[in-house]
């Protein structure tokens, strides 16, 4: 163990597992949770694990106060967190609005599962990627990550509390049953306390500090509760004070802000991954789980004299539009495999223009893809 | 709320001199420092003022025993007891 | 904590966004006159405003946080109390203040009510019970008497409302009160003793809503619901919460009707906190 706690070394864990130690070695010292399959390891490894490095654990008494006490822990200066799945996420959805617009850095896991409503719980799904983005009501961005592997996940979380901190936006962690309950080798390095990024603190006195004013980058010092800021902040549209103004001006230079400080940052913020794209003719495009078969059947169209390539996501929102309108000149087709009915497709579809087909591979959940499904849709587009 | 009751020690001792302030911009005449200064000290003016409340305002504050409920009932943090002797 | 106002060092304005008054609460609204005692309580208590983080809803009860120059959140409709609960476990030297209204607190936020009290985690909720939702109109509340009048239930409420103080007793709060806008001395103390107190404290105060609570069940102006409670408040203090139930034009049953020692969210957590690092070091 290192001398913050946080595991050291190789490891066999389960994707849930491993997302907990991410958070630790991140610096998460608050979890709240609720039980929920198939997140619900989360939040017991965080109960034994929390106390040990004084952090807190807390079972709230429902999804939707779990969201709220992990605003209140962001306001209160530490790094906070909460896992779910679909059902705990569609109940988190005002709330994570709530941290949107008081631009509170957290992170919010969504152990995807069969869907829609009670669905499977035990199995896997993918059909809450749109939700991440529009789940809840208005404009704005906000940035998912999706992750293929318990090593994925742990690195990922701690990426997704460094973006959450640098951008003061909820960041969500779009995984699946089949990532957070399979296990694999995990290495855990070391993880410098000072290699993490933190909120940016003001700069100014109490009496000059303006919780809303935003740096260049478009992201406002954050003062926290109990530093002598005496600040207020509210849901309601607000102005740079922090008060409540309610304008059509105010609305339009608020949510223009909160929208472009992670459009205006997009460079730093979208991340994928490429296997042998540079002279593909069909790009498998995909994302979670999935991306793995769809790598394996990258690799098979390969052998069979298909150019084939993939084009893994890793930052699911803010989508990676130009990389897709880039690819779709040299591309005749994309082939979209995701356990939903179509979702990143169209994302997809909307980049691609008429320049290359999207072609969905659906599958409505309970497992993953077979490679030889996504094979098959490769051969037709060739 | 008129106060009957008299201190035994009224002619020994004599309260401070007070005075209170009542903010023309926060008032919305309601009426509840009028009716429960126990002596009488405010009045509802007759006059509308311009935010269109009948506003409360003194009527005699040499009666005035710095009792402070006026103030602590106040719902607008419009009234002000000042025993400082200011003009 | 009553007594003399010390008029020379008495200033509440210290306490208040000056530039966002006149607040936008109607005429002869307790809602200002809650804040002013609770404001007043701090001052005299000597309660460092630094340390202070207040959270509130949605409502009209909820625009208090805009009001008051502490560190101060206006949260979602229902959810004060859980943003509150994690203000304070992110942060054991915040004392959290929690000030909502009927509806918000026990209707959509009466799961988190309970909750809470029931963890005993260290915070004082202040409960501003106008029997109706105000912000949106006047409708009809868990609160809302049987048989009076609001706009969801114009033929008269049909269902009977909760006992605040019965509730928040009975789900293990260790100071419940409850006292009216005219009871504004002993609110004062009462805020103040509740936010010294270690664990969950919940003050409910009663308060006149003229132009919509008040206006449709014969309460036209703010006086007249500080009539009422004037003569129909009974002051009984240490009184069984089953028996403080308010019924239309009933009397009210005001005073602090628990006040008990028991151990806080903090104290089993630590202990609990302790006994996981003792085993992470004997397992090294």
């Amino acid at each position: 163990m290192a001398e913050n706690q946080s595991l050291v070394g190789e490891f066999f864990l389960s994707g849930d597992v491993a997302c907990a130690e991410g958070a630790i070695s991140a610096g998460c010292r608050f979890f709240a949770g609720y039980p929920i399959t198939p997140a619900t390891e989360i939040a017991e490894r965080m109960s034994t694990r929390l106390p040990q490095v004084e952090g807190i654990f807390v079972q709230m008494e429902d999804e939707l106060a779990s969201m709220a006490a992990v605003l209140g822990a962001s306001w209160a200066g530490t790094k906070a967190m909460t896992a779910t799945s679909g059902p705990g996420f569609s109940l988190m959805m005002e709330n994570l609005g709530l941290g949107i617009m008081l631009e509170t850095p957290c992170v919010l896991v969504n152990i995807q599962r069969g869907d829609p409503s009670t669905g499977l719980p035990t199995m896997v799904g993918q059909g809450d990627m749109m939700q991440a983005r529009w789940g809840s009501h208005g404009s704005y961005e906000i940035i998912a990550l999706a992750p293929s592997s318990p090593q994925d996940i742990f690195d990922l979380t701690i990426l997704a509390f460094d973006l959450s901190e640098k951008y003061r936006v909820p960041v969500v962690i779009m995984s699946d049953e089949a990532v957070g309950h399979m296990s694999e080798k995990v290495v855990i390095p070391y993880v410098a306390p000072e290699s993490l990024v933190d909120r940016r603190h003001p700069r100014v006195s109490p009496e000059e500090y303006l919780p809303y004013k935003p740096d260049a980058d478009l992201v406002p010092p954050m003062a926290v509760a109990g530093q002598g800021y005496r600040f207020h902040v509210t849901g309601l549209t607000h102005d740079e004070r922090g008060y409540p103004v309610m304008t059509v001006e105010a609305q339009d230079r608020l949510v223009r802000r909160l929208v472009d400080k992670i459009r205006v940052n997009k460079s730093d913020i979208i991340r994928y991954r490429e296997v042998q794209v540079e002279d593909a003719d069909i790009i498998v495009c995909a994302y979670g789980i999935t991306a793995r078969i769809a790598q394996m059947a990258v690799k098979m169209a390969r052998d069979e004299g298909i150019r084939a390539g993939l084009l893994q996501l890793i930052t699911v929102w803010p989508f990676a539009e130009e990389r897709i309108r880039e690819l779709s000149q040299q591309a005749r087709a994309f082939v979209v495999p995701e356990i939903n009915y179509g979702q990143i497709v169209l994302e997809v579809e909307r980049c691609a223009g008429d320049r290359a087909r999207a072609v969905l591979v659906p599958h409505m959940g309970g497992e993953v893809h077979s490679p030889d499904t996504i094979l098959q849709a490769i051969r037709e587009e060739s | 709320m008129k106060l009957w009751r008299k201190s035994f020690d009224a002619a020994q001792v004599a309260t401070k001199p007070a005075q209170v302030y009542i903010d023309e911009q926060r008032c919305k005449g309601c009426g509840y420092c009028v009716e429960y200064c126990p002596r009488e000290v405010l009045k509802m003016s007759s006059e509308l003022s311009p935010r269109g409340y009948y506003l409360a305002v003194v009527d005699d504050d040499s009666k005035c025993l710095a009792c402070g409920f006026c103030e602590i009932v106040c719902p607008e943090f419009a009234v002000k007891v000042s025993t400082d002797n200011a003009q | 904590m009553t007594g003399d106002l010390n008029m020379e060092n008495q200033s509440i304005e210290k306490y208040l966004r000056q530039d966002r008054l006149p607040h936008i609460w109607c005429a002869g609204c307790g809602i200002g006159l809650a804040v002013y005692c609770f404001l007043t309580a701090i001052d005299r208590a000597g309660i460092d405003p630094d340390e202070i983080a207040l959270v509130s809803g949605i409502g009209c009860t909820g625009r208090v946080a805009g009001y008051v120059r502490l560190d101060s959140f206006h949260t979602t409709h229902g959810r004060a109390i859980p943003f509150a609960t994690g203000l304070k476990l992110g942060n054991q030297k915040l004392n959290v203040v929690v000030f909502s209204g009927d509806g918000d607190l026990a209707a959509i936020g009466g799961n988190h009510l309970i909750h809470a009290a029931r963890r005993n985690i260290d915070m004082t909720v202040i409960c501003v019970n106008n029997f109706n939702y105000g912000m949106t109109g006047g409708q009809v509340g868990p609160t809302t008497p049987l048989e009076a009048r609001t706009t969801t239930s114009r033929y008269g409420c049909f269902e009977p409302p909760f006992n605040l103080p019965y509730l928040l007793s009975a789900s293990g709060a260790s100071y419940v009160a409850r006292w009216t806008a005219i009871h504004l001395r002993q609110l004062e103390r009462a805020i103040a003793e509740a936010i010294i107190k270690p664990g969950f404290s919940f003050i409910e105060v009663i308060c006149p809503c003229p132009p919509i609570y008040g206006r449709m069940n014969k309460e036209p102006n703010g006086l007249d619901s500080m009539h009422y409670y004037q003569e129909k408040s009974i002051i009984r203090n240490g009184a069984d919460p089953r028996e403080t139930a308010i019924e239309l034009n009933g009397p009210i049953v005001v005073g602090k009707f628990v006040d008990k020692k028991c151990p806080t969210l903090w104290d089993h957590l630590r202990q609990v906190s302790d006994r996981a690092k003792e085993r992470a070091k004997a397992k090294a």
